[in-house]
């Protein structure tokens, strides 16, 4: 058993890409080593800014030699069966084919025999195939060549069993080749000079000692107990950040955390700006006070140890924090000498969609969906709710927004703040873009509601108006996410809000009904039940819609539940069964029972029972749970009459009409609770 | 080493230059002069735009002052100018060892890789109005963006034949970085022991308080809609006389007509689309034009 180790030496690769190119890298040589028949007991891939690297472990080191037999055409079969096996083959003619009779005729056979031999003849193949099938997500040429590789590829290292194996990657043009070896660099200041490894062991130890820490995983712990250790020290926390520490890991060899501070002036600007402006700016990691407010320390991670201790790196970085939040504070200052209204003429300037108009026009039909949607949110005054959505998009127009548009709707409510606006004002306009995920926090006070829903329905409407609907993955207008939104902030508030008022696109419905199966599933709703309540039609009330299928789906995990299904399932199928034989049955069956007609108790009973019921005005008074219980009493009639009374009675029509109408009734009256012919048993 | 090349550190904007030019004339480039016309980047000038298609290797670095009309802040801003200078390096095909060129550049300007943290952080480049694309990086200095590097895809929408590697250093954000100058105005022009020390205020500050008043108040747009118009009619007669060279100079004039037209806000937004693809469109032909008079016969 040996190993392979490939490192492909590059210049800098995006930390976006790193770990996805290891993934690729590993996928890719996995396939193509079990393509070749090697068995392997592991692969791992790392990806550091500079280098992808792979280690294959427990392959053999020769393979025999293998040869597969495939059966074509009967000897003598049609030329077209000829030519499409000899092409499926890779034959060019018959004559590389064998005649063999298997006792059940003579047929054609192509045997294949595929050369074994040392499994490092075979490796170099496999690694130029792979590495021209990563898929970079933007790859480049460079000098005279026409490779595409991420950045210029500068080296490779290949080893199989300790030793190099023979191959090139050529880029092309007037381009040396770059040839399989066993050296490589270190860190491109840390180290000096070449490298040669002699097996992944070595690799790992060689490279740390040149100052790269190969695994990304290993990098982002030493970020972080790093910047632990330097906020213990400073007495603040560290407020960590997945994104940031992936992205910063992938930016460094050697990560050195280093702590700078933010000079006092800019303390007094927003935390969320100086946050955002540290992380998407400068790549630096806020920390926190033992009270929760930002501190004045951030978290550098550089990929050098200076002679210095870092004191220069921090020195630097810290003036250019200043410029940055020089710009930052300048902002802050001069967007509060205007007032959000000041700003909305602006708006009318700003295309929000070719069809749709500007943000202007898109505010006035958010203002008056605020005001409709403010009757159904208790506790949410109209005019209030108008106003916040009258300024909810002023700060687009922000110099702050200008410069971070992540800012959006946070900014206007510091503005709003700021011109002593009502915090129920100001909290529905910084809110009015929530919930933007699942994990997001979703609104839950009553103006933050309104506007919050107002601004999601708009989107919907106006694109569905245009004939923007999502289709597969394609959802330009994250259609799909606003209606999540108002799914969660109307059944996390458990807001009464009947949609059919707002549109009547029944596709748009529909489009709820679905999200809502996609959002509700996570829950342990059943979409078959979520589909059996959606079915009835007429409903634009998603809590009560969830009500009756909560009701439903508990309902169906009783005892009873399950047999009624059972009961509803086969009085059904009897039912349908006749339909078929007799096509003037169905008007037949529609309409009140003869009760003169009945012959047995038990259909006594189940009429009776039937009879009683008071599902509508239940349903009616939303109660879904009494409804439940209702047709709860239903089985046991209903389990007497399948067991005691024949429903087609050969000798009596009239008899046999009179049943199959009960069965109809048992139908419909269960169907006006949910359509149970899509439960899925 | 020569003389030259162990020159001290620079103390001030001109001596930034001065060691750069040095610099890449050891590394084989041409130093060549401004472009004599308004543009917004280095990268319009031929040297670059047009020298980056065809086959012929081309290795030049110059300085070109560049003019963002929008940038303006008539001089109150410390850190925008709508008159600025870059100084660009393009080395065509790029050679293997041109990162290692690019790092030897910064410490001749004086800033010691060991003692900062330098990166490249991925930074795709594209110009639309000249159908330009390619992959690099900025490269940061302690936090702080020193340079752009991009190796060019394609120019004028075709694919290049050599991949340039390009270098473009935003001289007076470096210099405030190298000098701790927290504004433009204040950077010491030259030596501060002088006869007459002048610092970049003393020299540009009133250019950028006059050129602020013309781009966003004065400058005739009527004049320019015009001035625009004649541009692209005259670029396209000479691309059909086979001129691509007088023909670019018409679609630089263009380009600068449409920056000045966007600073006076009378482009919509819709408009400022169209505009753009127009320039685009001249750049092309000319782009095209040129490289028809490049290609080595067969």
């Amino acid at each position: 058993m040996a190993e392979l180790l490939l490192e492909l030496l590059s210049e800098e690769i995006p930390a976006r890409m790193q770990a996805r190119a290891a993934e690729d890298l590993k996928r890719l040589m996995a396939d193509g080593l079990k393509a070749a028949g090697l068995e392997f007991t592991s692969v791992r891939a790392f990806a550091t800014p500079r280098r992808l690297a792979l280690v294959v472990d427990g392959l053999p080191t020769a393979r025999a030699d293998v040869s597969e037999e495939k059966r074509g055409p009967r000897v003598g079969a049609p030329e077209q069966a000829i030519q499409g096996f000899l092409r499926g083959a890779g034959l060019a003619s018959l004559d590389q084919a064998e005649k063999r009779d298997t006792g059940k005729g003579e047929f054609w056979f192509a045997v294949a025999r595929k050369k074994g031999g040392p499994t490092a003849d075979a490796l170099p193949g496999i690694i130029e195939t792979a590495m021209k099938a990563l898929p970079w997500p933007k790859s480049m040429k460079w000098g005279s060549g026409t490779m595409a590789w991420v950045r210029p590829l500068q080296s490779i290292v290949a080893l199989f069993d300790g030793k190099v194996l023979s191959g090139e990657i050529a880029p092309g043009g007037a381009m040396a080749p770059v040839k399989f070896g066993d050296t490589t660099r270190g860190h491109r200041f840390l180290s000096n000079g070449e490298i040669k490894v002699r097996g992944f062991a070595d690799y790992v130890a060689q490279l740390e000692a040149a100052h790269v820490i190969l695994d990304s995983a290993v990098r982002k712990k030493i970020i972080l107990d790093g910047a632990e250790k330097l906020c213990a020290d400073a007495q603040v926390s560290f407020n960590s950040d997945d994104a940031l520490l992936e992205e910063v890991a992938g930016l460094v060899e050697w990560p050195v955390p280093l702590l700078g501070t933010i000079d006092a002036q800019f303390m007094a600007v927003p935390s969320e700006v100086l946050i955002v402006s540290m992380k998407t700016h400068q790549r630096y990691f806020a920390t926190i006070q033992h009270d929760g407010r930002l501190a004045s320390r951030f978290v550098v991670v550089a990929n050098n140890v200076a002679p210095d201790g870092g004191a220069t790196i921090v020195d630097g970085n810290e003036r250019v924090l200043r410029a940055r939040l020089a710009d930052a504070k300048f902002f802050w200052d001069h967007d509060r000498k205007s007032t959000l209204e000041d700003r909305l003429p602006a708006l009318k300037d700003i295309v929000f969609h070719a069809k749709l108009g500007s943000q202007a026009d898109r505010i006035l039909r958010i203002e008056s969906l605020a005001d409709k949607i403010a009757a159904h949110v208790p506790g949410a005054d109209p005019a209030q709710a108008v106003l916040a959505a009258h300024l909810c998009k002023a700060d687009l127009v922000s110099g702050m927004v200008g410069e971070f548009p992540e800012l959006q709707g946070v900014m206007g409510r510091y503005y709003a703040l700021e011109e002593k606006l009502p915090a129920a004002i100001a909290d529905a306009i910084g809110e009015h873009y929530a919930p933007a995920g699942p994990n997001d926090h979703c609104p839950s006070a009553p103006l933050s509601i309104v506007v919050a829903l107002a601004d999601k329905l708009d989107s919907l409407i106006s694109f569905w108006s245009i004939g923007e609907k999502p289709t597969g993955s394609r959802d330009p207008f994250a259609l799909r996410r606003a209606a999540l939104g108002i799914i969660r902030i109307v059944v996390e508030n458990g807001i009464r809000l009947p949609l059919k008022k707002f549109f009547e696109a029944d596709d748009l419905m529909a489009f709820f009904a679905e999200r809502l199966k996609v959002q509700m599933r996570e829950k342990g709703v059943r979409y078959d039940v979520v589909d059996a309540v959606f079915a009835l039609g007429g409903e634009d009330d998603l809590v009560r819609l969830l009500a009756r299928v909560e009701a439903v789906q508990s309902f169906l995990g009783t005892e009873a539940g399950k047999n009624l299904l059972t009961a509803y399932g086969r009085a059904a199928n009897i039912v349908r069964v006749e339909e078929r034989k007799d096509k003037t049955l169905t008007a037949r069956i529609q309409g009140a029972l003869d009760a003169l007609l009945f012959a047995q108790d038990e259909e006594k009973a189940l009429q009776a029972q039937l009879a009683g019921l008071s599902l509508s005005k239940r349903i009616e008074r939303e109660d879904f749970v009494g409804a439940m219980n209702e047709l709860a009493g239903l089985r046991e009639p209903i389990d007497a009459f399948f067991e005691k009374v024949t429903v087609n009675v050969v000798d009596n029509d009239r008899l046999r009409v009179n049943r199959l109408k009960l069965l109809n009734q048992i139908r419909s009256t269960m169907d006006s609770v949910a359509d149970f012919s899509r439960i899925e048993g | 080493m020569s003389d030259r090349s162990a020159r001290l550190k620079p103390t001030c904007f001109q001596e930034l230059i001065l060691t750069l030019q040095d610099y890449w004339a050891q590394q084989g480039c041409l130093i060549l002069q401004p472009f004599d016309m308004e543009m917004g980047a280095g990268t319009f000038h031929t040297a670059t735009t047009l020298r980056a298609l065809g086959p012929k290797p081309w290795y030049a670095a110059y300085v070109q002052p560049s003019r963002r009309p929008k940038d303006g802040r008539y001089g109150d801003n410390p850190m925008r100018l709508q008159h600025y200078y870059q100084f660009q390096a393009i080395l065509k095909p790029s050679p293997p060892d041109i990162l290692e060129r690019y790092l030897g550049s910064l410490e001749a300007i004086g800033i010691d890789t060991s003692l900062h943290d330098i990166r490249f952080v991925e930074d795709d480049w594209e110009s639309p109005t000249l159908g330009a694309w390619g992959l690099g990086w900025e490269v940061w200095c302690d936090g702080s963006e020193v340079s752009q590097f991009t190796y060019f895809q394609q120019v004028g929408g075709i694919d290049v034949d050599l991949v340039s590697g390009e270098i473009t250093y935003g001289l007076e954000r470096l210099a405030m970085y190298l000098f701790d100058k927290k504004s433009i105005f204040e950077l010491p022009f030259n030596r501060t022991d002088s006869d007459v020390p002048l610092s970049y205020g003393d020299v540009f500050l009133q250019n950028e308080r006059e050129q602020s008043a013309y781009n966003f108040e004065f400058a005739d747009t009527d004049m320019l809609f015009r001035h625009f118009a004649d541009a692209e009619k005259e670029c396209g007669r000479l691309i059909e006389r086979k001129l691509p060279l007088p023909a670019y100079e018409q679609c630089i004039k263009a380009s600068h007509c449409f920056n000045l037209l966007d600073a006076r806000g009378v482009i919509s937004v819709t408009e400022r689309q169209s505009y753009i693809l127009r320039v685009r469109d001249l750049a092309k032909a000319c782009c095209e034009a040129w490289l028809a008079t490049q290609k080595v016969p067969a």
